[in-house]
């Protein structure tokens, strides 16, 4: 290598790490506020005495397991409600195509794009009328139907890529269609499936519009706790970072082990 | 579909009879889990939304509610100086940060298409931002970053001995900008770092040995081969972006006045603050015909995407 690419090539590094930083500067920021004491909190400073007092404020005067309970409870129902209506279609789909399933999958595509704010009211109103209205129930369904295309799409992808002789082997062997789905789909397309329920458990987990929308207390999941600190006058910044460290941190991590999907589920297969 | 199927004496036509063998019969009924759920989603609020929109309908001065009024509700919205800000202000805020999205994301997936040590981690702390839940990145920039008193680049500005700003009051909209363009970037970034990495290395390296350019490369060969990626993004962001609502309710509540209120906004304020669903129903049936002429775009070209891959 020539000296003149090696200064090129440290120039890379500088200015690619630079951005880097400037991008995460603000997660860094709440990761550091969170571990400072409330007087700390108010000041830019990064020299301070470590402490946990934030984090125990947030476990012990607030409903803070409540919201994570709901949080928990709407993400991971959600994406298993998801599965339940999608599998059995994109099953159908991947192995027993017809003419008309291509324009019904981008039917169901196009079901995703319908802004939500087009039917806030009315379903501000069916939820009331069915009591689904501040109920993790009533979360759940919500963020199940608007993942569902996305979760219909990436099983049907995955469904597709398995060989079409391995089932009609198992057909042979006088496997019933549970038995199929059971012992050769499952094993065959589970690392692509539990990434898509990776993608499912975090869009459910960050969803904010319903949440704030269709939530007063009882069911009100971290996004909705989140938005309603109001924290003014520099005060309660710290118990503020670390409710939203925790909130944030491990789906911040899950999201960068399913990169890949989210690029393919995001964009339903146009940019892999 | 099983419901859609005719009657089997319509399908009676001369020529060979395909016959349905029973077990295709069962399979239909497989499609009913996803279909029926999307189906009502789809129909129903979208249904109410529209009669809504054409009757009165107000939870404080019920006299007279689901009365029809015709095109009254449109004309109320079309009236109210509200609306025209509220349309302005989301076509500045849409145009904005898809500009800002998309230039970013297109330099940010050239240079880190390049090789450097700990390209990998570096790349992970830009796409962060989009796995923070919105509420988080608006509380983050409001009250740790944006405080005039409080936030760290007040702080700064007053260090170096400049005046701070309170920038989410003198600046609303901008502020929100950038703090959905925050969250944003790393997504348009992720996508066309992903596309730009399908292109073909021998291509660039024949345009190099041709003489060509880092520019010339850029704008001949990389350009173009982002094309579609590139209108991917624009196309999904612009369906989101239609219904961005948390960033703004946690900041400054679509103020100061009216002058961060975006179309979600308003009819979230007229609908559920002000009790008025025809009003807020017409606004809502306007952000719906707004994405579907985006959405028409993009299904046919998911459409093509599928033939060609099938």
């Amino acid at each position: 290598m020539n000296k003149s690419s090696a200064w090129a090539k440290l120039g890379l590094a500088v200015l690619g790490w630079f951005i880097a930083a400037l991008f995460f500067f603000p997660i860094f920021w709440i990761a550091v506020t969170a571990f400072k004491s409330e007087g700390d909190a108010s000041t830019a400073s990064l020299i301070f005495q470590p402490t946990l007092d934030a984090f125990a404020q947030v476990f012990t005067g607030t409903d803070y397991f409540l919201n994570v309970r709901n949080s928990i409870f709407v993400a991971f129902g959600s994406t298993i409600l998801c599965f339940i209506l999608a599998i059995p279609s994109a099953y159908r789909m991947a192995f027993y195509p017809t003419q008309k399933t291509q324009s019904l999958l981008l039917w169901m595509l196009s079901t995703k794009m319908m802004p939500a704010v087009g039917v806030l009211i009315p379903i501000y109103f069916i939820w009331q009328w069915l009591h689904l209205f501040d109920t993790v129930i009533g979360l759940v369904i919500v963020n199940a139907l608007m993942n569902l295309p996305i979760a219909v799409w990436m099983a049907y992808t995955y469904f597709s890529e398995v060989p079409k002789g391995i089932l009609e082997a198992g057909r042979i062997d006088g496997a019933t269609a549970g038995q199929e789905l059971w012992h050769l789909l499952r094993p065959m397309t589970m690392p692509g499936l539990s990434s898509t329920a990776l993608l499912l458990i975090i869009l459910a987990w960050n969803e904010a519009f319903w949440s704030l929308n269709l939530t007063a207390h009882d069911a009100a999941p971290l996004t909705a706790f989140i938005a309603s600190q109001t924290g003014s006058q520099g005060q309660f910044l710290a118990q503020l970072s670390a409710a939203s460290l925790l909130a944030v941190a491990p789906i911040m991590v899950m999201g960068w082990f399913t990169q890949k999907q989210l690029v393919s589920g995001l964009t339903f297969g146009a940019v892999k | 579909m099983s419901v859609q199927s005719p009657p089997a004496a319509l399908t009676e036509v001369p020529g060979p009879v395909k016959k349905i063998e029973p077990a295709e019969k069962w399979r239909r009924l497989l499609m009913a889990p996803t279909v029926v759920p999307l189906l009502l989603w789809m129909i129903v609020p979208l249904a109410l939304t529209i009669y809504f929109s054409f009757i009165h309908y107000s939870l404080e001065s019920p006299a007279g509610n689901f009365g029809f009024v015709g095109i009254q509700n449109y004309q109320f919205l079309w009236s109210d100086s509200r609306f025209g800000t509220a349309i302005l202000n989301t076509v500045i805020f849409l145009v904005s940060v898809l500009v800002i999205t998309v230039v970013v994301g297109i330099l940010l997936a050239v240079l880190y298409d390049q090789d450097f040590p700990g390209k990998n981690v570096a790349m992970l702390l830009v796409i962060a931002p989009f796995f923070v839940m919105p509420t988080v990145s608006a509380q983050i920039w409001h009250l740790l970053l944006m405080d005039p008193i409080y936030g760290v680049i007040g702080q700064f500005l007053q260090a170096i001995g400049l005046q701070p700003v309170d920038w989410l009051q003198t600046y609303p909209l901008p502020s929100i900008i950038l703090i959905v363009s925050w969250e944003w970037i790393p997504f348009s970034f992720l996508i066309l770092v992903t596309a730009i990495k399908s292109l073909d290395a021998e291509q660039k390296e024949a345009a190099a040995i041709d003489g060509a350019g880092p520019f010339t490369q850029f704008r001949y060969i990389v350009l173009p081969h982002l094309e579609k990626a590139i209108g991917v993004v624009v196309m999904i962001e612009m369906i989101f972006l239609l219904s961005i609502f948390a960033e703004i309710f946690t900041t400054t509540k679509g103020g100061p006045g009216d002058a961060s209120t975006t179309l979600a906004y308003l009819v979230y304020s007229l609908g559920i603050n002000q009790f008025d669903a025809g009003i807020a129903s017409a606004g809502g049936i306007l952000a719906v015909v707004l994405a579907n002429i985006v959405s028409f775009f993009l299904v046919r070209m998911l459409a093509k995407n599928l033939q060609q891959n099938a």
